[in-house]
C-alpha cells in the first residue's frame, strides 16, 4: 500500500519558491490500477517522482508498505526502489545495449548472475511479446516495441509497485492501447500495483479503477473513476472529462420555444439496454438525438444527451417518464415542457 | 637522413603520442566523469567551491602556452623520468599539457547523455558508481571515441614542438634539420609524415566511433 501523508515539494528558483506539490494525501491500494491526471505543469511528474523519492519531498511523508521511504538510507533506498520500478515517456533505454541486455540491466545493478540474468529476461521479452528483438538495439524498435522492452525492464526486479510517467504520450492511439492492455494483464497477473501519470482521460478511462485529479499541485478531487466521470464537482476535473465543456452542453438558444428538448444524464446505466432505441419499440414514441457525449466505462454509461421530443405535449411527458423509470437515468427539461 | 631515420622518427612520434594519450587519458577521464557527477545537479553533487576549484585549476593549465609549460614542470619529469631531455621526458609534459583537454572533452561528451537515461537507472537502484561505469561511459563511447581520437590529434601536434626539450621523432627532424639548417625538403617531408599521421589516426578514430554506435540503423 502507497500512502502519501501531507507531501509537499517546494522548488527553490532564483525568482523565489515554486509550490509543486502541497499537502497531498493518497492512499493507494495493493494491486490498484491508480490514475493521476492532469494538466500540464499540475505537478504530476513531480508526484510520481516523489514515490520512489527521485524527487525529495520538502514535506510530508511518503509509506510504502509501512516504510516511511524519506527516512531510509541511500543504500537501502537503492535497494527498495528495485520494488518500486518506473516506466518513462521517453522510455529511457540504453541506446547502446541490446534489448535483452536492457532488460538484463537491472538484475545486473542488483547483482544477479549473467545466465540467470539472462534466462529471465528472456522470459521477460516473451512475456511482452517480443522474443524477437532479444539481440536488436533499441533504435532499431518503434516507440511502442521500446516502451514493451521498458516494460520487462521494469519486471526484471520483481516489483510491488509500477510508476508510469506518461507512459503512453509519446505513442499513437493504437499503440497506447495495446501497452494499456499489456499493463492490465501485468497488473492481473502479477498483481502488481501501478500508478498511472497521464493528461489523457482516455488512458485512465480505458485502464484505471481509481483516480486523482491533481490541479496546481493539489489533488482537487479523488475516487473512483466512475464517481470522478459521472459527476465532476471541480471546474478542473470537469475540464478533463469533458474538455469542450461538453458537446452536450451545446447552445440552447438555436431551439424554438415550444420545442420539447431535455438533457438525460446517464449515471451508470447499463449499457446492455439501448434507450432511445428500447423507447421506440415499447412506447412506440421517437425522438432525435440532438448531440451525445457518452462513455462506456467497464459495461456502465456515464455521460448526457441532448434529445428532442414529439412536440405533442403528453407523448413528450410519456417519453420523460418512461425514461425516469430507468436505473442510472436522470432527465432534466431544457426547453418547452 | 635516410628512410631508416625516418622511420624511427615515425615510431618516437608514434609511441610518444599513443603514451601521453593514453596517460592522460588516465587522469582526464575521472576528472571529466567528475566534472559531471559532481555538478550540483549531478548524481555525486560535490561542494561548489571544490568544483570552481577544479575549474580553475583545469583552465590554468589549459592557458598556459605549451613550450612555457614543458618548462615549468622540469622538476616533475626529473621526478618522474629521471632525465629533462629525450624523447621519455616528453612525455610528461604532453601528459601535463593533455590531461585538462581530456578531461573538457570527456566532460562535453558525457553532458551529451539524455538525463532521462541517468533517472532511469536511479528509479532502478543504481549507485552512483553503478550509473558512470554502466550507463555514463557505455553510453557514451562513441563520443568518447571521438573525442579521444581528436586529443591523440592534438597531442601529436604537441609532441612535434617537444623537439625544442631533445625530444625525438618527426617533430625534432623538422627543427634540427628542416630549421636550423635550412633543409626545407626535410621539413616538407616531415610535415608530410605528420599530416599523414593525423589523417590515419582521425579516420581509424571516425571508423570507430561509427562502428561502436549502436543508435545508427544499419
Amino acid at each position: 500500500m502507497i500512502e502519501l501523508k501531507y507531501l509537499s515539494k517546494t522548488f527553490q528558483m532564483k525568482d523565489g519558491a515554486v509550490k509543486a506539490l502541497q499537502n497531498i494525501n493518497l492512499t493507494i491500494p495493493d494491486g490498484a490500477i491508480y490514475g493521476i491526471i492532469g494538466m500540464s505543469g499540475a505537478g504530476k511528474s513531480t508526484l510520481v517522482r516523489c514515490i520512489n523519492l527521485l524527487e525529495r519531498p520538502t514535506g510530508g511523508s511518503v509509506v510504502i508498505d509501512g516504510v516511511a521511504m524519506e527516512t531510509l538510507s541511500p543504500a537501502s533506498l537503492r535497494k527498495r526502489r528495485r520494488e518500486i520500478t518506473m516506466i518513462f515517456q521517453q522510455f529511457n533505454l540504453l541506446m547502446q545495449r541490446t534489448c535483452l541486455k536492457n532488460v538484463c540491466f537491472p538484475m545486473e545493478l542488483a547483482g544477479v548472475k549473467k545466465a540467470e540474468a539472462e534466462k529471465r529476461a528472456m522470459e521477460l521479452l516473451e512475456m511482452v511479446g517480443l522474443p524477437d528483438k532479444a539481440n536488436a538495439y533499441p533504435a532499431q524498435l518503434s516507440g511502442g516495441q521500446k516502451q514493451r522492452i521498458a516494460i520487462a525492464r521494469a519486471l526484471a526486479t520483481n516489483p510491488k509497485v509500477l510508476l508510469c510517467d506518461e507512459a503512453t504520450s509519446a505513442l499513437d492511439p493504437n499503440t497506447t492501447h495495446s501497452i494499456l492492455t499489456l499493463i492490465k494483464d501485468i497488473n492481473r497477473k502479477l498483481g502488481i500495483t501501478v500508478v498511472v501519470i497521464t493528461h489523457q482521460m482516455s488512458v485512465v478511462e480505458e485502464i484505471c479503477d481509481s483516480v486523482a485529479i491533481l490541479d496546481g499541485g493539489v489533488v482537487v478531487e479523488q475516487g473512483s473513476v466512475q464517481e470522478i466521470f459521472a459527476n465532476p464537482k471541480t471546474a478542473a476535473a470537469k475540464r478533463l472529462v469533458a474538455p469542450n465543456g461538453g458537446s452536450a452542453a451545446r447552445d440552447l438558444s438555436c431551439f424554438a420555444p415550444d420545442d420539447h428538448v431535455v438533457r438525460v444524464t446517464f449515471n451508470g446505466s447499463s449499457t446492455a439496454k439501448p434507450l432511445v432505441a428500447s423507447l421506440a419499440a415499447e412506447k412506440g414514441i421517437l425522438v432525435s438525438v440532438l448531440s451525445a457525449d457518452t462513455r462506456d466505462l467497464s459495461g456502465q454509461c456515464y455521460g448526457s444527451m441532448l434529445l428532442k421530443l414529439p412536440a405533442e405535449l403528453a407523448v413528450a411527458q410519456q417519453a420523460m417518464e418512461y425514461m425516469r423509470s430507468q436505473s442510472g437515468v436522470t432527465v432534466e427539461e431544457v426547453t418547452g415542457i | 637522413m635516410n628512410i631508416a631515420d625516418y622511420g624511427f622518427a615515425i615510431w618516437e612520434t608514434f609511441y610518444v603520442t599513443v603514451l601521453s594519450t593514453a596517460f592522460a587519458l588516465v587522469l582526464g577521464l575521472p576528472l571529466g566523469v567528475l566534472l559531471v557527477a559532481g555538478d550540483k545537479d549531478g548524481i555525486l553533487p560535490l561542494p561548489g567551491w571544490l568544483m570552481h576549484l577544479i575549474n580553475i585549476v583545469i583552465n590554468i593549465l589549459r592557458s598556459v602556452p605549451f613550450l612555457i609549460l614543458m618548462i615549468c614542470v622540469f622538476p616533475l619529469t626529473r621526478a618522474i623520468v629521471g632525465t629533462t631531455v629525450g624523447t621519455k621526458a616528453t612525455i610528461v609534459p604532453l601528459v601535463v599539457a593533455a590531461f585538462p583537454f581530456v578531461a573538457r572533452l570527456v566532460e562535453t561528451s558525457l553532458r551529451e547523455l539524455d538525463e532521462g537515461v541517468v533517472e532511469a537507472a536511479q528509479s532502478m537502484g543504481a549507485t552512483p558508481f553503478q550509473i558512470i561505469t554502466k550507463v555514463m561511459i557505455p553510453e557514451c563511447l562513441p563520443g568518447l571515441i571521438s573525442s579521444m581520437t581528436t586529443a591523440l590529434t592534438t597531442i601529436l601536434g604537441y609532441s612535434a614542438m617537444s623537439g625544442v626539450i631533445g625530444g625525438g621523432g618527426l617533430g625534432k627532424i623538422a627543427l634540427s634539420y628542416g630549421y636550423y639548417r635550412y633543409q626545407t625538403n626535410i621539413m616538407i617531408v616531415c610535415v608530410v609524415l605528420l599530416v599523414l599521421m593525423v589523417q590515419a589516426f582521425q579516420s581509424v578514430g571516425t571508423l570507430w566511433a561509427t562502428k561502436s554506435d549502436k543508435r545508427l540503423r544499419k
